[in-house]
């Protein structure tokens, strides 16, 4: 499905500033994987993501999605195969534009010149809906009023209204609160099982690390250091993955946020 | 009565000829968030094709071949600052200063034409309307026609999947490419149909003067902007067909206003200043507005620390 050929990323080559965010990195997903990636500060994990959703171009390596090469494609041919999802739920929507406006372009129906028929408002109504979040009465309302979750949650709408073949997921509930955070969650979940998404999802949360998803990557230094899955990742606990970042890594995890969340 | 009815026709047919500009920065400034310099050098380009096409005989082609130059100049501008890395106010200085020669060469190696004899979409009104009651108002009416046309087609415009597109590459340029949207298209779009309405504008703008001098859009940028802003203080931030009759609104205001003080015996090159301190006051009033209240703490602190 998704096959990463040895891609490397060096940020500022030739500066004191050099910074080898992607070494060598090889990886192969399988259709209808859902991939949960954990790792220190600075590990590459969001690099990693850039580097398949287009942000930049790798320095080597080459990247296959669905038997097609994408390595050089611009991000906004990619992002017709590939959605995303950031951890600021501002990046995903026009703040001016309303609920519907936003729906309507992520959705791309239609040519150019065509205007949301009465149809696309009823689908886009009912799809609102699925949220849970009473935004359905609220569609011609400019997206910037709305609350962080439920910018999030509508952005994820977006992204997946015409399912893409790779959904990337980059902390996306880390800005939220708790209990939103389980909600869009809870959003993420059914949506990729409803689509058959295949999807890798970044998260400083062991626990949800462990329970989401079938495959589990860890990340250290620009390169996959533990990949986990099936029975094996079954037994896993928090502790054990810690104690396997130390024995691959040869260090402590550093990551705060990592250690102090729940 | 006499008197003051035909300072306000004229200040109606030059707010309504000069709110086809605004519209035009509407869609490149509050859409796009493109400041396009430019348009100063757009809105001759527009005047001087338009005159020039008209002298040899081609009255409304004229309006078409004003409206087509302007949509090259955005493409330029555009192409100068999505595909060659030029800063989008620096691409618009530079086809500005550019155009500048550009215009001279068009009208002849002159920096004036006249079109006094000239058959023009206003003389041609004027002869359809001779045998009516709205004969004196045949500028007006052409005004009245062209800027309807052009808000009814920019309102439809905005609604479709494209017009969508480009108030998002204004609003957040990631999320469009998310979108599958290539945000260098969608403003080379927007440039394009925004620089159309700066070259209608310069056009009927010279043909209803019967003239056109190389100086006739320097400073539009400034009182286009002016008046969009004043548009937006009356409107605000609602619906876009409401914005658009605000903006329409905003350059009838401005105009009035001018030929009032004009009235008042303000002198006609004052025109550049008092547009430059309505935009001043306009853009900054807001962040001022915001600086106040810490403003007025500081104040505070500092007479209580004297006592």
């Amino acid at each position: 499905m998704l096959q990463i050929n040895s891609i490397s990323k060096t940020f500022n080559p030739g500066t004191v500033n050099e910074k080898t965010a992607l070494n060598k990195l090889s990886l192969n997903v399988a259709d209808g994987d859902f991939i949960s990636i954990i790792g220190a500060n600075g590990a590459g994990k969001s690099t990693l993501f850039n580097a398949i959703g287009g942000t930049f171009f790798t320095d080597e390596g080459s990247i296959i999605l669905d038997g097609e090469d994408i390595t050089l494609q611009p991000e906004h041919v990619r992002s017709k195969k590939v959605g995303r999802l950031f951890q600021n739920p501002m990046l995903g929507t026009a703040p001016d534009m309303s609920i519907m406006e936003n729906l309507a372009l992520a959705a791309g129906s239609g040519g150019w010149l065509s205007r949301l028929s009465k149809k696309d408002k009823e689908f886009f109504r009912e799809k609102v809906s699925l949220l849970n979040m009473g935004l359905e009465d609220r569609m011609n309302h400019p997206v910037g009023l709305l609350s962080g979750g439920q910018r999030q949650a509508l952005t994820l709408m977006m992204a997946t209204i015409n399912p893409p073949k790779l959904l990337l997921l980059d902390e996306h509930t880390a800005a939220l609160d708790p209990a939103t955070s389980d909600k869009v969650l809870e959003l993420t979940e059914s949506i990729i099982a409803e689509n058959h998404l295949t999807c890798l999802m970044i998260t400083h949360n062991m626990e949800t690390a462990l329970n989401l998803g079938n495959r589990t990557l860890m990340m250290n230094d620009g390169n996959i250091i533990y990949d986990v899955s099936g029975n094996e990742r079954k037994g896993l606990h928090v502790s054990d993955l810690l104690e396997k970042f130390r024995e691959n890594a040869g260090k402590d995890l550093d990551n705060d946020r990592m250690l102090l969340g729940n | 009565m006499s008197t003051v009815f035909p300072l306000i026709q004229t200040a109606l047919e030059l707010g309504l000829i000069s709110s086809l500009t605004v519209l035009a920065l509407f869609l490149s400034y509050s859409m796009l968030n493109v400041c396009d310099l430019s348009t100063d050098g757009c809105f001759t380009l527009g005047a001087a094709v338009g005159a020039v096409v008209a002298i040899s005989g081609h009255p409304y082609l004229s309006i078409f071949a004003a409206m087509g130059a302007g949509i090259l100049s955005g493409f330029i501008t555009a192409f100068l600052q999505t595909k060659m890395g030029i800063d989008s106010l620096l691409a618009g200085i530079i086809v500005n200063t550019g155009l500048y020669s550009i215009n001279i060469a068009i009208m002849g190696n002159s920096s004036i034409l006249n079109m006094n004899k000239t058959e023009t979409v206003f003389t041609i009104m004027q002869e359809k309307l001779a045998s009516t009651f709205l004969k004196p108002q045949y500028k007006l009416a052409v005004s009245v026609f062209a800027v309807t046309a052009v808000a009814i087609f920019l309102i439809l415009f905005l609604k479709t999947r494209l017009g969508l597109a480009i108030r998002a590459t204004g609003n957040n340029p990631d999320m469009v490419k998310n979108s599958s949207i290539n945000p260098v298209f969608t403003t080379m779009v927007g440039l394009c149909v925004a620089n159309a309405f700066t070259g209608l504008s310069g056009c009927l703008l010279a043909q209803s003067q019967k003239s056109v001098n190389i100086d006739i859009g320097s400073g539009m940028v400034t009182i286009a902007l002016a008046s969009l802003l004043i548009g937006r203080t009356f409107v605000g931030n609602r619906r876009i067909p409401l914005r658009v009759i605000g903006v329409i609104l905003g350059s009838v205001i401005f105009r009035l206003v001018y030929t009032v003080a004009l009235r008042f015996n303000m002198p006609a090159s004052m025109l550049k200043l008092v547009s430059s301190v309505i935009v001043i006051i306009t853009i900054s009033a807001p962040y001022l507005k915001g600086k106040w209240p810490m403003f007025k703490r500081r104040l505070g602190l500092k007479n209580s620390r004297e006592v």
